[in-house]
């Protein structure tokens, strides 16, 4: 190939430009200097409901902390993926920002072990919530006795939310209690024509409906101790709700692993099915889309135990402005704090001290029940599990929903906890 | 001195992008197999050289198999991906080459598919292969039920056994027209006296392609083999917006994507080099081919 002189001066103007660029651009970021005011709260919460709830926090925030600034260190997109990314670099690199979010519970582990969040125990006390959040809450979220994180709301996993009219089309008059009675109303939609009575859709909707089986066959304790390693995976209850679930797998959609939770959520709305499990924002989701039509119980056999995960905020080792970063998770915990995110992001809030008159109708009866009820961590939504549990359980529930192996899901189970059990 | 003169002003123009590559890709190529003969399995950092442990466990000790299986849907994508792109795109540009009227037309329209990203089809195919049968058929299944044509109703990717063949079908739809334009250009860049030639010599048509054309077209073949296969074995977007990342539909782009998002980078990064290995047992026998070929000429 022939070049002039020119061009290949050109060719190398062009690269050393890049090169130089390339290295100019590493030196700015999100701090803030030491001694500053400023609070940068790292989320991924960038639109819609939570969004709202963000800026609700931040407006209690600029009363409760007059002469702090918010800085707004949302990274949006892939449900938190990109912003988990985004933070793990930042972490590595001494660079936390002065708060972070994150599920409340085992999701944490990894970020305490790894020494990147500051004990928040004592703290605990000064702003009094170990008497405002339930007692279940604060076991949950005590790893050897100390607290990491200040949860900003809580949902309910274990709900079934229905459409009323096919469940009484079907002649159906009362909530099922337990497994054998809900199957038994199955049956009776079945029998009405509908196919696949039971809305699911791909794995993490898969585990979230397994898990509420096995809260039934285990109880709560059990349930708990599964994710502790005081519950052995491989023991005959565990192969009782495989079992179980296997058999409410046959109720659902064909097409399930297609499917997210909305498309799932849509069969309902669209009677082509009677039940869905999932999370309390179906309640948000639905009265967003002007379906009014529904109803919710708690998955039969459950009892009380409210199945909960939440988003907390924490403490990071290093944070440039800590002073600034406990006043934000005091305002977090407070009780006008919770309300004003809560009341807009449509979860409930972690204390039990908040005025129900506030919320929607659905958001009241989940507060009562908040008080009174047993908790319990959800794996599918990282309070009961690291995510690499979480990884490999969404995968064994995926290679289920094909093959239908119940010894092999058992097997994979059992494997995954022994790998990531207090790891 | 007057050696450097000779060979020193060409490095100095090399050296920039000599520079890049050797951080940006050989040298992260080395910063991957590091970590992945570490035990750094959590955001808590490594704590020692644990040899090619990870790569032992993801062939004998993974959950379920969940890599092996990974390698097996890959392997039928890649196969069905090759075989539907390269057949294909040789018929049209056989059929181009035939001579019809309004070549350009349709070289355009069978190429135009190349153009789209392979997310924005994914989701459209998405909607395609909805894997409802029946009465609530959608896509495909859909125009199937209502030609009466049932029998052709199918579960495409969320079969088990033979998901990642279905799975194809828009890869094949997509690169088909790329195929074609290699070969195309591949039967114009004959000589024409070749034909002549043969025509000369009496050869029938099918002759005259069978041991005169089709030939001459194996650099062609070859090189749109190496393209496809090594874009196969990389694949990822098609099948996140197909699919979504799941045990179905997963390869090991998505389980390197997986185990990263779940922090564990000792096994992300070995996936990756086995991956890598992978290419590169398709890459290198033909850039060795070539570099040949090159000397020759």
């Amino acid at each position: 190939m022939r070049f002039t002189r020119r061009a290949a001066i050109a060719v190398v103007g062009v690269a050393a430009l890049l090169t130089a660029s390339a290295c100019g651009s590493s030196d700015d970021g999100g701090d803030g200097g030491s001694g500053s005011k400023k609070v940068e709260v790292f989320t991924w919460w960038a639109d819609g409901g939570e969004k709202a709830g963000l800026d609700g926090l931040v407006a209690q925030f600029g009363k409760d902390c007059a002469g702090q600034e918010f800085v707004n260190g949302a990274v949006a997109g892939g449900a938190g993926a990109n912003a988990k990314q985004v933070l793990a670099s930042r972490l590595q690199q001494k660079d936390p920002p002065d708060t972070f979010q994150a599920h409340a519970g085992a999701e944490l582990g990894d970020y305490i072990n790894a020494g990147q969040v500051e004990d928040l125990s004592a703290d605990y006390d000064t702003w009094g919530l170990k008497t405002a959040f339930p007692q279940g809450l604060i076991q949950n979220l005590t790893v050897d006795g100390k607290i990491y994180s200040v949860p900003a709301n809580i949902h309910r996993a274990n709900v079934v939310w229905t459409n009323k009219k096919v469940v009484a089309d079907a002649g159906i008059t009362s909530d099922p209690t337990d497994l054998a009675s809900f199957i038994a109303d199955l049956d009776k939609v079945k029998a009405k024509g509908i196919a696949a009575p039971l809305a699911i859709g791909k794995d993490w909707t898969q585990l979230m409906l397994f898990e509420s089986v096995l809260i039934t066959d285990l109880g709560a304790d059990k349930f708990t101790g599964l994710w502790n390693g005081k519950t052995d995976w491989n023991s005959a209850e565990v192969t009782k709700g495989i079992n179980d679930f296997k058999t409410l797998l046959t109720y659902t959609n064909k097409d399930r692993d297609a499917l997210d939770w909305t498309d799932a959520e849509k069969l309902v709305m669209d009677g082509k099915a009677a039940y869905q499990l999932m999370g309390d924002w179906e309640a948000a989701d639905l009265d967003a889309k002007k379906f009014a039509d529904y109803a919710w119980f708690t998955f039969p056999g459950n009892g009380t135990t409210f199945q909960w995960l939440a988003d907390s905020f924490v403490l990071p080792t290093g944070a440039k402005n800590a002073e600034g970063t406990k006043c934000w998770l005091k305002t977090v915990g407070s009780a006008d704090g919770q309300k004003a995110f809560n009341t807009k992001k449509g979860s409930i809030p972690a204390r039990t001290d908040a005025v129900p008159a506030d919320y929607p109708k659905y958001q009241q009866a989940a507060m009562a029940d908040w008080k009174s009820a047993t908790q319990v961590p959800s794996c599918a939504h990282g309070s009961a599990c690291t995510q690499g549990w979480q990884g490999a359980a969404n995968s064994a529930l995926g290679a289920f929903s094909s093959n239908q192996d119940v010894a092999g899901l058992q097997k994979a189970l059992a494997a995954a906890a022994s790998q990531f059990v207090k790891k | 001195m007057r050696r450097l003169r000779h060979w020193g002003p060409g490095l100095l123009l090399l050296s920039p992008s000599l520079i890049l590559l050797a951080v940006f890709v050989y040298g992260l190529i080395a910063w991957t197999t590091k970590v992945s003969l570490s035990d750094e399995h959590n955001a808590r950092g490594s704590k020692g050289f644990v040899g090619i442990d990870n790569y032992k466990n993801l062939f004998t000790n993974d959950i379920q198999d969940r890599f092996t299986h990974s390698l097996k849907n890959l392997l039928i994508f890649t196969l069905v991906f090759l075989v539907g792109a390269m057949l294909l795109g040789l018929l049209w540009a056989f059929l181009l080459e035939r001579g019809v009227r309004g070549e350009g037309f349709f070289r355009t329209v069978y190429l135009f598919p190349m153009a789209v990203s392979f997310i924005a089809s994914g989701v459209v195919w998405r909607w395609l292969m909805n894997p409802l049968k029946g009465d609530g058929a959608g896509g495909l299944n859909a125009v199937f039920g209502s030609l009466h044509l049932d029998f052709l109703q199918s579960t495409w990717w969320t079969n088990p056994d033979w998901g990642m063949a279905s799975m194809a079908m828009p890869a094949v739809w997509q690169l088909s027209g790329y195929v074609m334009a290699l070969f195309l250009a591949g039967f114009r860049g004959i000589p024409q006296e070749l034909r002549e030639a043969a025509a000369m010599d009496g050869a029938s048509t099918y002759r005259l392609y069978r041991n005169v054309i089709f030939p001459q077209l194996t650099p062609v073949a070859l090189s749109a083999l190496i393209i496809l296969g090594h874009m196969s074995m990389k694949m990822f977007d098609l099948i996140m917006s197909v699919s979504g990342p799941q045990w179905l539909t997963e390869v090991p782009a998505i389980y390197v994507w997986q185990t990263l998002l779940t922090s564990d980078y000792a096994k992300s990064a070995a996936i990756s080099i086995v991956l890598l290995l992978l290419v590169a047992v398709v890459i290198v026998p033909y850039l060795i081919y070539t570099n040949r070929a090159e000397k020759n000429t």
